[in-house]
């Protein structure tokens, strides 16, 4: 299975299938935060616009807001966080995912990067 | 995502380096701007670091730290003036913590302060410690008020090592093997490979432990022998912060301010009862009168319910009624919970009060703790 990965200059990706896209924080930003010991998320229901504060991050230095990617409706969010927040460190771009979107507007996908150009993009930092 | 960095940069002035600066990025560590300079946040993870620390020994680089020599008659009763412990009754080779306080009793600073021996630091009578980012406010306002016979001596090319843990006292005396006899709170003049070492048997960690003055020229060699040893591993500012958080001492700029005084901070132990009796110090009326009707509010600790830590800055409530701030918090390794301290108005401020913290407009479950919260395991005599 292959789905359409995006990333933003925000570190966070989203896989895209159908008109539901998982969003997570990739893992040069886990590595930026350090140890995570907590990750606040989104009620379901939630409906976020484009740059909304929809998460937060607490590592064991600091606490880090994660912007909502894209517009859309929280559908689900990762439980597995809640017990295990260091998910985010050991697996960051697959079981450490935050939640899940429906989109509301597909157009914005467009400004996005792949994989090659956000690796490009982290390489300049 | 954005970073709500808690190391601020204090001056806007270009980031300086330090002694190590080269070995620590050699070291893998990752550097951020505290006080002023380049130091090392973390090298392999806070998680890691703090725990190797609490089991094994850990070297801490604290050079940003103000290393300051006093001479010169009358001394003793010139810092007596300006800091509300004893210095008349310290002994050579014997430390003691202690702070500036302002006229007002505020707290400007907190130090640690010992008397030299056997000629270190040129015969110098007294050897002080301040925190990096108020050393130069420190100096100065020591400068204005000691007396011309006293000479400061601020000691910026010297270096400051900490090696902090249970396994620190074996790993330093497979160096200098004469370390071993110090206990908590007494230093002296060791000699290693033709350098000359101010060690003092103490630290803020909570564990047993030394911090070590030497030269800066000479770091790169102490700090590489200490790590060539199984039991050290260089440690960053990050895992610094959590350990003494887990030890219940206190961060000046976040636990300790000008806005808080001595009682209050309930760091009463540093003002022996002659002090307390004879006064003449500057700030000595606040610390009476704290002392007779009680501080309007003290510092304390909180253990929190569930994971979710509370920061600096937090507000926190009993019931609907606002009667305290959290002044440092963060995830405590060692206990697996966030742990926090902070101002608490006195009436709620009893161990075990059940109280609330707001985070991001969530009111979170905490209660007013005994610290530290992981027992100090310092060498004392038996």
């Amino acid at each position: 299975m292959h789905m359409s990965r995006y990333f933003t200059d925000e570190h966070e990706w989203i896989d895209v299938e159908g008109e539901i896209a998982t969003v997570g924080i990739t893992d040069y930003a886990q590595e930026q935060l350090g140890d995570i010991v907590f990750v606040e998320l989104p009620a379901e229901g939630t409906t976020f616009e484009k740059g909304d504060d929809a998460a937060v991050v607490e590592s064991v230095k600091a606490a880090s807001d994660v912007y909502a990617p894209i517009s859309g409706e929280v559908v689900e969010t990762n439980s597995a966080l809640e017990d295990e927040p260091a998910l985010v460190n050991s697996d960051a771009e697959e079981d450490g995912w935050f939640f899940k979107l429906r989109l509301t507007d597909a157009s914005e996908l467009e400004g996005l990067m792949n994989e090659a150009a956000y690796k490009k993009f982290v390489a300049s930092l | 995502m954005s970073g709500t960095d808690d190391v601020t940069h204090i001056e806007e002035l270009p980031l300086q380096t330090l002694p190590l600066d080269a070995w620590h990025r050699d070291k893998g560590a990752r550097m951020v701007g505290f006080a002023g300079y380049h130091m090392p946040i973390q090298y392999e993870g806070i998680m890691a670091e703090h725990g190797w620390t609490r089991e094994h020994a850990g070297l801490f680089d604290v050079s940003h730290m103000g290393q300051l020599t006093f001479t010169g008659e009358g001394v003793d009763a010139a810092l007596e003036h300006l800091l509300p412990s004893d210095i008349k009754g310290l002994k050579p080779f014997r430390q003691r913590y202690s702070m500036l306080l302002d006229d007002e009793g505020g707290i400007l600073d907190d130090l640690m302060v010992s008397r030299l021996g056997d000629g270190a630091f040129d015969g110098a009578d007294i050897y002080m410690v301040v925190n990096g980012a108020t050393k130069y406010d420190d100096i100065g306002w020591m400068i204005e008020h000691l007396p011309d016979e006293v000479t400061m001596n601020h000691m910026d090319e010297q270096a400051l090592l900490a090696l902090q843990g249970p396994q620190a006292g074996e790993a330093l005396a497979s160096l200098i093997p004469e370390t071993a006899d110090l206990l908590f709170m007494q230093s002296g003049l060791f000699t290693w490979r033709g350098v000359s070492l101010w060690i003092s048997r103490s630290g803020y960690t909570g564990e047993d432990g030394f911090e070590i003055s030497i030269p800066g020229e000479d770091a790169r060699l102490l700090a590489d022998a200490l790590c060539a040893l199984p039991q050290v591993k260089p440690i960053g500012l990050g895992a610094r912060d959590s350990l003494r958080l887990e030890a219940g001492l206190p961060l000046y700029g976040h636990d300790l301010t000008p806005a808080v005084s001595t009682i209050a901070a309930d760091l009463g132990f540093a003002i022996q009862k002659r002090r307390r009796e004879e006064g003449g110090f500057i700030g000595h009326a606040r610390v009476m009168k704290e002392l007779a009707d009680g501080p309007g509010a003290r510092r304390v600790g909180l253990r929190i319910d569930g994971r979710l830590p509370a920061r600096e800055g937090a507000r926190i409530f009993a019931g609907s009624v606002e009667v305290g701030e959290v002044t440092s918090g963060g995830f405590a390794p060692t206990i697996g919970a966030p742990i926090a301290m902070g101002w608490v108005s006195t009436p709620y401020s009893a161990i075990d009060t059940a109280l609330e913290i707001d985070v991001r407009g969530k009111r979170i479950a905490a209660v007013v703790a005994p610290m530290p919260f992981v027992p100090h395991r310092y060498r004392r005599k038996p």
